[in-house]
């Protein structure tokens, strides 16, 4: 492993990864606010209105690029998670504990912002159609790995059993990104594809980008800020902690 | 390997013969449960008939998750888990042979009984047949993904509850499935496509579950 020029598991030790966390955040964070406030800018103010659903579309802008974070937290917790389970890094499991709550997050403000937006479009709050329902069971996944990951006191097997949760979870991903196909029901379908391109207007899909890329950002910041207070936590006892200078203040 | 699976359905189902209380503890909580909606909703015949099908499943969901606990807990308190893990034997296959004796102990039962159950919520002749049939397949499966969490809280404080919060949202897809097969049935539509994909969810657990489970042993059970 160390004859390769570089070297991949330099940082899985938490003892380099939190320097390292450290002198990202401030910088990811501020693209994530930036992004964030142009991406809302071009959205409330740039894009035209659309001819069908009127001004009330607007939220488009924060409910596809949470709903895409909420799935794609998930997916790259149960890669920490295999990581973890496989090469049995510390700081994998640590990345999944820290990525969590923001999942939590976003999926909340999916099915929130959703309701928001059902309301005057479909003339309900909640429909218990397939999308919805799945990305409700998104949001007890990660409720349900919270609560595993909580009521373990050792924290390498609060790790590994809860990674295995994790990994048995990403059979729902498929099934919520799917379900408007496969079922056809109230929740419209995916207006943005990888195939076919998009089905909205070229300002309206680079806002939501911005948006999620600005989510994307958002994320990674927070999930360092919480991995490097997860690690202090963790290796409080070593040697290396002990030395870091905003202990010894 | 034939006679290991043997040797430990005999096994568990032997142990709880002996301790028959916990049968019949699940047995009554899905006669009770299911015999409190009228009660709730209102006994009138058209109302439960069609709730009848989301009812049964509902409550053999739970009655299945509080049977969980009985699946890894004694054997984890006595040591005799640790002992099944350090056997020569495949854990995957001597997990399937406990969860089979789990599903014929708590899963049959229910299966057995729905129809008289079905009875009392004036349910058709092909409604009480679509209702078992479901049953008969989904049960296994939720005894299989319920193994998962029931391996991984073993020994947690609060294990019972967390449990719930871990397996309900796995088990939804059964539900759906299950409960939805019983109505397109009664409408007429038809529910071949559910029980195919009822099929279809435990061949998948059938497959993955046990795998799942051993994982989870290993580490609960280090």
């Amino acid at each position: 492993m160390s004859s390769s020029r570089f070297n991949w598991f330099k940082f899985s030790s938490p003892a380099t990864f939190y320097p390292l966390a450290g002198k990202l955040v401030p910088w990811i964070t501020a693209v994530a606010v930036i992004l964030i406030v142009v991406g809302l800018y071009m959205g409330f103010f740039v894009a035209p209105t659309d001819y069908k659903q009127g001004e009330g579309y607007r939220i488009i802008f924060v409910h596809v690029p949470a709903s895409w974070m909420s799935m794609f937290i998930y997916l790259i917790m149960a890669f920490w998670a295999a990581m973890g389970l496989v090469f049995n890094t510390r700081i994998s499991g640590m990345m999944v504990q820290a990525l969590a709550p923001t999942g939590a997050m976003f999926t909340f403000l999916a099915l929130w912002t959703g309701a928001f937006w059902g309301k005057p479009m479909w003339g309900t709050w909640w429909v218990w159609d397939a999308r919805l329902t799945s990305e409700l069971i998104l949001f007890f996944l990660y409720i349900g790995y919270i609560a595993l990951h909580s009521s373990i006191d050792d924290k390498r097997r609060a790790d590994r059993a809860s990674a295995i949760l994790v990994l048995v979870g990403v059979v729902n991903i498929p099934i919520i990104y799917y379900s408007v196909k496969w079922w056809n029901t109230l929740h419209q379908g995916a207006s943005v594809s990888v195939k076919s391109g998009s089905s909205m207007a070229s300002v309206m899909l680079i806002a939501m980008l911005i948006m999620a890329l600005g989510f994307w950002a958002y994320s990674i910041a927070v999930a360092f800020a919480r991995v490097r207070s997860i690690i202090l936590e963790r290796e409080k006892d070593t040697r290396w902690v002990s030395e870091l200078s905003e202990i010894k203040r | 390997m034939f006679k290991a699976f043997y040797t430990v359905v005999m096994r568990d189902l032997l142990l709880a013969m002996r301790n028959r209380s916990d049968i019949l503890t699940t047995l009554f909580f899905f006669i009770i449960a299911i015999s409190l909606f009228p009660l709730g909703v209102g006994p009138e015949l058209d109302t439960l008939r069609e709730i009848a099908p989301g009812v049964f499943w509902v409550a053999a969901l739970l009655a299945s998750m509080l049977a969980l606990e009985r699946l890894f807990a004694i054997d984890y308190a006595d040591g005799t888990l640790e002992q099944l893990l350090l056997t020569p034997q495949p854990t995957t296959v001597l997990v399937l042979a406990k969860v089979l004796a789990h599903w014929l102990i708590t899963g049959v039962p229910l299966v057995l009984l729905s129809p008289l159950l079905g009875l009392q919520y004036d349910l058709s002749s092909e409604a009480i047949e679509a209702l078992m049939l479901t049953l008969l397949l989904g049960t296994p499966s939720l005894s299989l993904i319920g193994a998962i969490g029931a391996a991984l809280t073993l020994g947690l404080r609060g294990g019972g509850v967390l449990v719930s919060l871990l397996v309900l949202p796995l088990y939804i897809p059964v539900l759906i499935f299950g409960a939805g097969a019983v109505e397109a049935t009664v409408s007429g539509l038809g529910g071949a496509g559910h029980v195919s994909m009822l099929g279809a969810i435990f061949l998948l657990s059938l497959v993955l579950a046990p795998l799942a489970t051993v994982a989870a042993l290993r580490v609960s059970a280090e």
